[in-house]
């Protein structure tokens, strides 16, 4: 199968500082690949990177069989990109700005038109067409910035951070449009540092670090190969957090100690929570919940996706 | 869903040729939103400088010394005020909207994520407020017309004449604009301290041979100056010796391509940055 996406020692630095330390990932057409990590991690450079609006230091890096570093504008006419921070133009209405960006790509007017009437139905955006983008929400102004990404009819769709910022409806509508377009046939690249994200968006992904890749799999293997099927999440307070650890330790295959909780790692975690009133311990307030890629994070680089 | 018309491949190849215009159309049609407020400005103006220099200042100046220039005082002033009136009006159409799209709305990283490149997004706004001036110049035309103060003929060359010092100015500052990281205070120290004087001691309103000499230089500096000069000479047949209208000629023009050079340069590091 021809990969869309190649990389292979990809790397970037500004000056000392090496944003992205020579990694390597493929990416298959059609399916959903995530570059998860916190913020500061390399993904965004990486992004850059792939529709080369960034150079990079040095490795190789193939996009629709063509390199981006020598051929941007033709690679990114392959692409659709969603930035981090929307940059739609507020003084244009809502369709037009799907049809002036477009025309970027040298689409004419008579077929960007009912492109736009589409994309916009598509993203639930019909009703606002004629309206000022500043009167949208900011969940409807990142489902127009993923109906702009899409008037190319690109076979890769870069998103960058899609859901950050939005409340949890407005990300479930998002997600669920993102879906629809895989279904599609779209190659989706989605960055994020939200695991449920990850989870729910990608087929695949690579989990990465200060621009090193840490893990690759699906979410699935991911959690298998990392972590225990589940997690008892214990709170004892913050002061008593620490003594407790000592009659813990023996209960579970890996446990965490948090500033504000601790996470024991074990195959079924109500008979460890069963076990923990057994022994007397009385947690303030107990959860039994399925490791997530968040627990992956954690084993692997000992912080928080939030830290 | 549909599928786009062209292939990614014509697609980039259609960019590589006109990307320039499809940023310049954004532009043009982002400009709709407040075109209102351009027009009313672009005619009421000429009607305040006309009203004011022209007339007011050109009565007492005719009733005093005569004719300046072997012209009364309204057409000798009114060609330069076209100019320097676009040269003004460049100072913030180059500055401000350049920070926007480098920095407020990110205007400029729309495109840049297309198969449209930088420099073509730095030649598009160029382009785009290049067209917006030739309206701004024709209207002023028109009102100087109005005014009586050029016969209609070959003096409406003084509108691509005032496009050009509009360009000549212009150019070099969204150069400038592009290289700031926030405005700061330089924007207004341009407005002030460069582009003030170059409207008040450019010869707009008297022949620069009348400065000191040592103010004489902020003319020969200036694309006011050689703007007016060509106007002079358009609107009215000014007596201006040929090799001096080729040297004004190739001030601006090389004010204008010198900046937009550097601009699109600048556009082109700052957006792969």
């Amino acid at each position: 199968m021809n990969r869309v996406i190649e990389a292979r020692g990809l790397r970037k630095s500004y000056g000392d500082l090496v944003a992205v330390d020579g990694i390597d990932f493929a990416v298959d057409p059609g399916e959903s690949f995530g570059l998860l990590g916190p913020n500061g991690a390399g993904k965004s450079t990486t992004m850059r990177m792939i529709g080369g609006t960034l150079d990079r230091t040095s490795g190789e890096l193939q996009v629709a069989g063509l390199d981006p570093g020598r051929q941007g504008p033709r690679v990114r006419a392959h692409l659709g990109v969603v930035p981090q921070q929307d940059n739609l133009d507020e003084e244009l209405r809502v369709a037009e700005n799907l049809v002036m960006y477009g025309r970027y790509f040298g689409l004419p007017r008579r077929h960007l038109k009912p492109r736009a009437a589409e994309l916009l139905e598509f993203v639930q955006l019909s009703a606002k067409a004629g309206d000022k983008v500043s009167s949208l929400s900011g969940g409807m102004k990142r489902r127009l910035t993923i109906a702009r990404g899409l008037i190319n009819d690109p076979s890769i769709l870069l998103l960058d951070e899609p859901t950050t910022g939005l409340d949890p409806q407005a990300r479930h509508t998002l997600w669920d449009r993102l879906f629809r377009l895989k279904e599609l046939g779209t190659t989706l690249v989605v960055t994020t540092h939200f695991m449920d994200e990850a989870e729910q968006l990608c087929d695949r992904l690579i989990v990465i670090d200060a621009g090193v890749i840490m893990a690759h799999g699906s979410p699935q293997e991911l959690i298998r190969a990392h972590s225990t099927r589940e997690v008892l999440e214990l709170r004892f307070g913050s002061r008593r957090n620490a003594e407790v650890i000592g009659s813990l330790e023996d209960m579970a295959e890996r446990l965490e100690v948090l500033p504000d909780r601790i996470l024991l790692y074990a195959h079924d975690g109500e008979e460890a929570l069963g076990e923990v009133h057994r022994r007397g311990l009385s947690p303030v307030t107990s959860l039994v919940r399925r490791s997530s890629l968040e627990d992956v994070f954690l084993r692997l680089t000992g912080r928080s996706l939030v830290d | 869903m549909t599928k786009a018309e062209l292939t990614p491949a014509r697609s980039a190849e259609r960019a590589r040729r006109y990307g320039w215009w499809y940023f310049a159309e954004s532009q043009l049609r982002s400009m709709r939103a407040y075109l209102g407020a351009i027009m009313l400005s672009s005619a009421v103006e000429p009607v305040l400088y006309l009203v004011a220099m022209g007339v007011g200042l050109g009565t007492l100046v005719d009733a005093q010394n005569g004719p300046v220039g072997g012209v009364p005082y309204l057409v000798f002033v009114a060609p330069s005020l076209l100019v320097a009136s676009m040269v003004m009006s460049v100072g913030s159409e180059m500055t401000y909207p350049v920070m926007d799209g480098f920095k407020w709305h990110r205007l400029y990283y729309a495109p840049a994520a297309t198969a449209v490149t930088p420099q073509q997004v730095a030649t598009g706004h160029f382009v785009a407020a290049m067209i917006r001036f030739t309206a701004q110049a024709a209207v002023f035309y028109g009102v100087m017309l109005a005014f009586g103060a050029v016969s209609l003929g070959a003096s409406a060359l003084v509108v691509p004449v005032g496009v050009l010092a509009a360009a000549a100015a212009g150019a070099p500052l969204q150069a400038f604009a592009a290289t700031r990281q926030d405005e700061g205070s330089a924007f207004v120290f341009v407005q002030r301290f460069v582009v003030m004087p170059m409207f008040l001691f450019s010869g707009t309103f008297f022949p620069l041979a009348s400065m000191p000499l040592w103010l004489q230089w902020i003319g020969w500096v200036s694309p006011v100056w050689h703007g007016s000069q060509l106007a002079r000479v358009v609107a009215y047949g000014a007596p201006v010796p040929a090799w001096l209208i080729v040297l004004h000629l190739v001030v601006l023009s090389g004010l204008a391509l010198g900046g937009l050079l550097c601009a699109r340069a600048f556009y082109a590091r700052r957006l792969a940055a």
